[in-house]
């Protein structure tokens, strides 16, 4: 029956070409525009850590020393409270996180001094975040607390330095250190950057910076900040540094602390844990408020902090809208194909089709225009990835569509075309099929 | 022309003369909202930065060592003075568009009570206020003695000169000159207001408040260096720019260039307002592809209606009906669908707005995008039922005796 119905289907088509076209061109267009914007939600809103990130949580602490009932706590810690809360290795991993800027040269090398991002983490950072290697290894513990100045470095960098060849053991002039090369990165572009999203919430929607691409330089904490001492920024302070202070001991905000918990029990121990910390630094006089602490984990944080620019949201709504008016005007156009063959159909509903079969073959000429609608929109989706993978924004080369979104483009103009076919089905169903007999 | 016969047509074509209202509805609302978002985005690109941007450039250098910072002023200003078509080499924390580097909380207390947002300072050696071409509107110019040395990232007790906008905000309808405002254990005393300055990047609270910027005098020292404004002839500035890399390349050959930063002020504006502009764009195609889509269906419809009613056109014809009656019944009959479809767009236009309001900072859709979302979407109606209703006033009186 179904190969019948779609040999109907295909002829019903081919008789009136235009309003046909009308009908793929609209459907097309709608699933174009709806499917550019969902997959670009899609790939900017995901888990960047898939099946760990309910692991991964983002402590944070009120380090003022004044009061305020109102404030949350900072995106970021203190060195002193980042610090304890690091030393004192109370979950399954724990990683500091700090971004500088320092020059950077190689020996042997001949290219001009450059300005290199560097990440100071610790060694927990590699291991906690699945960060894949190329060439050699991450830094050991041991490193973090001998202060070793050693560096992994990504391999953007080592493709631009050493041509893509193995570089470990090599040696990089950072500001004025010697450091040398531990371990390269493998290719590794997370979405967003979520190990350093803060403040998004200041940011006024314009986050498309949380998808730039993870630093160069990666070197351990505390040897990184003294080989870029007086190179690192603060978040924000709550009094003004005094002048000639390091910033370790500034009044301001500069660290982030990453923890993995493997357990429910672990986090609420966690939680605890930093409730008391807050408490005896409250006691010690340095916390001006002890109830001021919080834990969010990954996708907790990366929603607080918003990081789906606002505009990709924007545009999601406006696409969807869209496709709303590109369906009311396929119900329109396909009511008015139906019932123009009102006479055919009532000669089927005379010589025995049921309802049901009628309902059933107008169906299947909508869900042909809907394939076809559904071939048209995957080319315009295509089309519109390709217009915004050429605009000048951080997330442009994360754009690609994904055999999931491929799938999900021909499910969405079938179940759009039979939606709006369902109405008009129903309506060429109902049809007397005296009165049409009669008129014929 | 009698309403009441193609309201009695239209009855029998409930269902699809809904889904067309709602069609239209549903169109108008995107496009009111749409156009809106068009303008405040267009209107955004056009803020008025305050400062001679065509004859402005910054340079930025990166990576020397702090301690050297007031040889690196010293060499950098001199040697850069010296590039034809320059005009005045300037010391300068930040510049309109580029990276912001003084951005902080302040309070019109000394206590720090009263918190009245967070502004942008922008810090500059004496010449720099000329340089930038800043227009002041009250008050009077900087003095050299209004420079001081800076042990922070602003002097202790400065006078400054802050922008109209702020000042409104600030102290509303009385004069600013004189005032004093306070970030932390820093004081600082209006010494005049200026026309515009708009903050380096951005800022919290959006657009509304682009303008909160505060100039300050100081003298260029280890807290202010680095970033140098050149202000040259127009014409000559790529070539400028390419001059100051190759000078100094050899004069600091420690510093790092910042490439991103060390651009003409044009340069930086364009980049700043791209994705604006994008969207403005994106909006833009998306309400053409809408006003194409509502008029196809519009002309779908309608053609179905004429080819279902040849046999009244043609009695209609046969009993006098003139070829106009004929054209004017089905642009009537448009006309009244749009309408219905228009005042529910209306309605649904100031729900999308308020839904806007509350997650994209706004302001309310202004009346007056409504009528000239209605008079668009009755434009492209008329234009799109114009083909079928001549086509209608083509059917021959002769089909009203034909019975099929």
């Amino acid at each position: 029956m179904f190969g019948y119905y779609m040999d109907l289907a295909l002829r019903s088509l081919r008789r009136s070409p235009v309003l046909t076209a009308l009908m793929v061109l609209a459907i097309a267009v709608g699933i174009g525009a709806s499917m550019t914007t969902l997959t670009v939600m899609h790939l900017l809103s995901g888990d960047p850590l898939p099946g760990r990130s309910q692991h991964i949580f983002y402590p944070q602490v009120d380090p003022t020393s004044r009061l305020n009932p109102h404030s949350q706590p900072y995106d970021m810690m203190d060195y002193h409270s980042a610090v304890d809360l690091w030393s004192a290795q109370r979950a399954d991993r724990q990683a500091l996180i700090t971004v500088s800027a320092l020059r950077l040269t190689a020996p042997t090398v001949h290219q001009p001094a450059l300005m290199a991002q560097m990440l100071s983490t610790t060694s927990d950072f590699f291991p906690m975040f699945a960060v894949p290697f190329q060439y050699g290894n991450a830094w050991t513990a041991q490193d973090d607390a001998r202060h070793a100045r050693v560096a992994v470095i990504s391999s953007d960098l080592n493709n631009k330095l050493f041509q893509g060849s193995d570089s470990v053991g090599r040696t990089l002039w950072l500001k004025d250190a010697d450091v040398r090369i531990v371990g390269v990165l493998a290719p590794w572009r997370p979405s967003p950057q979520f190990y350093e999203v803060v403040g998004g919430r200041f940011s006024d929607g314009d986050t498309a910076s949380f998808y730039g691409r993870p630093e160069d330089v990666f070197m351990p904490f505390f040897s990184s900040l003294e080989v870029n001492d007086g190179g690192f920024n603060p978040f924000t302070c709550w009094n003004a540094p005094d002048p000639g202070v390091k910033l370790q001991n500034s009044p301001c905000v500069w660290v982030a602390l990453w923890v993995q918990l493997d357990s429910a029990a672990k986090v609420s121990g966690y939680r605890d844990y930093l409730a008391s910390y807050a408490e005896q630094q409250k006691a010690l006089g340095r916390f001006a408020r002890a109830d001021n602490t919080r834990m969010f984990d990954l996708m907790q944080w990366l929603d607080f902090n918003r990081v789906v620019p606002s505009d990709v949201r924007l545009q999601t709504w406006l696409a969807f809208a869209f496709l709303a008016i590109c369906l009311f005007n396929t119900i329109g156009l396909l009511l008015a194909k139906f019932l123009r063959r009102a006479g055919e159909i009532g000669v089927r509903r005379a010589l025995g089709a049921s309802r049901a079969a009628v309902f059933a073959q107008c169906l299947v000429e909508a869900a042909t225009i809907g394939l076809l609608g559904g071939l048209g929109g995957l080319l315009l989706t295509l089309l519109g990835l390709w217009l915004i993978r050429r605009q000048p924004v951080e997330y442009a080369e994360l754009i690609h569509l994904d055999p999931s979104m491929f799938g999900l483009t021909f499910a969405l103009a079938i179940a759009a075309s039979l939606l709006a076919g369902v109405l008009p089905a129903l309506r060429a169903s109902r049809i007397a099929p005296a009165l049409q007999l009669k008129t014929l | 022309m009698q309403i009441q016969p193609i309201f009695a047509a239209l009855r029998k074509h409930r269902l699809a003369t809904l889904l067309l209202a709602l069609e239209i509805a549903l169109a108008c609302a995107v496009l009111c909202n749409a156009c809106f978002l068009i303008i405040s985005r267009v209107q955004h690109t056009h803020v008025d930065s305050g400062v001679d941007e065509s004859a402005l450039a910054a340079v930025k250098l990166t990576g020397y060592d702090p301690a050297s910072s007031v040889d690196l002023n010293a060499r950098v200003l001199s040697r850069l003075a010296k590039i034809p078509g320059v005009q005045s080499v300037n010391v300068i924390n930040a510049v309109p568009f580029g990276d912001h580097a003084g951005t902080a909380g302040i309070s019109t207390d000394a206590a720090g009570k009263h918190f009245a947002g967070v502004v942008d300072f922008y810090v500059g050696n004496p010449g720099s206020f000329k340089a930038l071409g800043l227009q002041l509107v009250a008050g009077s110019m900087p003095q050299a003695s209004d420079a001081q040395p800076l042990d922070s990232f602003v002097p202790k007790n400065a006078t400054v000169w802050v922008t109209r906008a702020l000042a409104e905000h600030l102290w509303p309808d009385t004069d600013p000159l004189g005032r004093e405002f306070w970030t932390d254990q820093f004081h600082f005393r209006v010494g005049g207001v200026l026309a515009h300055l708009a903050r380096p990047w951005g800022g919290e609270g959006g657009p509304s408040t682009i303008d909160w910027s505060v100039y300050v005098p100081a003298q260029a020292g280890r807290q202010l260096a680095g970033t140098y404004l050149l202000r040259v002839n127009p014409a000559e500035s790529p070539r400028v720019l390419r001059d100051a890399r190759a000078a100094i390349a050899t004069i600091a050959p420690d510093a790092v260039v910042d490439s991103k930063n060390s651009q003409t002020l044009g340069t930086l504006r364009e980049k700043y307002f791209r994705q604006d502009r994008l969207m403005a764009g994106i909006l833009l195609g998306v309400i053409c592809a809408l006003l194409l889509v509502t008029a196809l269906g519009i002309v779908g419809l309608a053609s179905f209606w004429v080819q279902q009613r040849r046999r009244q056109i043609g009695v209609r014809r046969a009993l006098g009906a003139t070829r106009s009656d004929i054209v004017a019944y089905f642009q009537t009959e448009n006309f009244l669908i749009v309408s219905g479809g228009i005042v529910l767009g209306m309605l649904l236009a100031f729900a999308i707005n308020l839904l806007l309001m509350q997650h994209y900072e706004l302001p309310r859709l202004p009346l007056y995008y409504l009528p000239i979302g209605a008079l668009s979407l009755y434009a492209i109606g008329q234009l799109a039922v114009l083909g079928p209703a001549l086509r209608a006033a083509a059917v021959p009186p002769v089909e009203a005796t034909r019975s099929v």
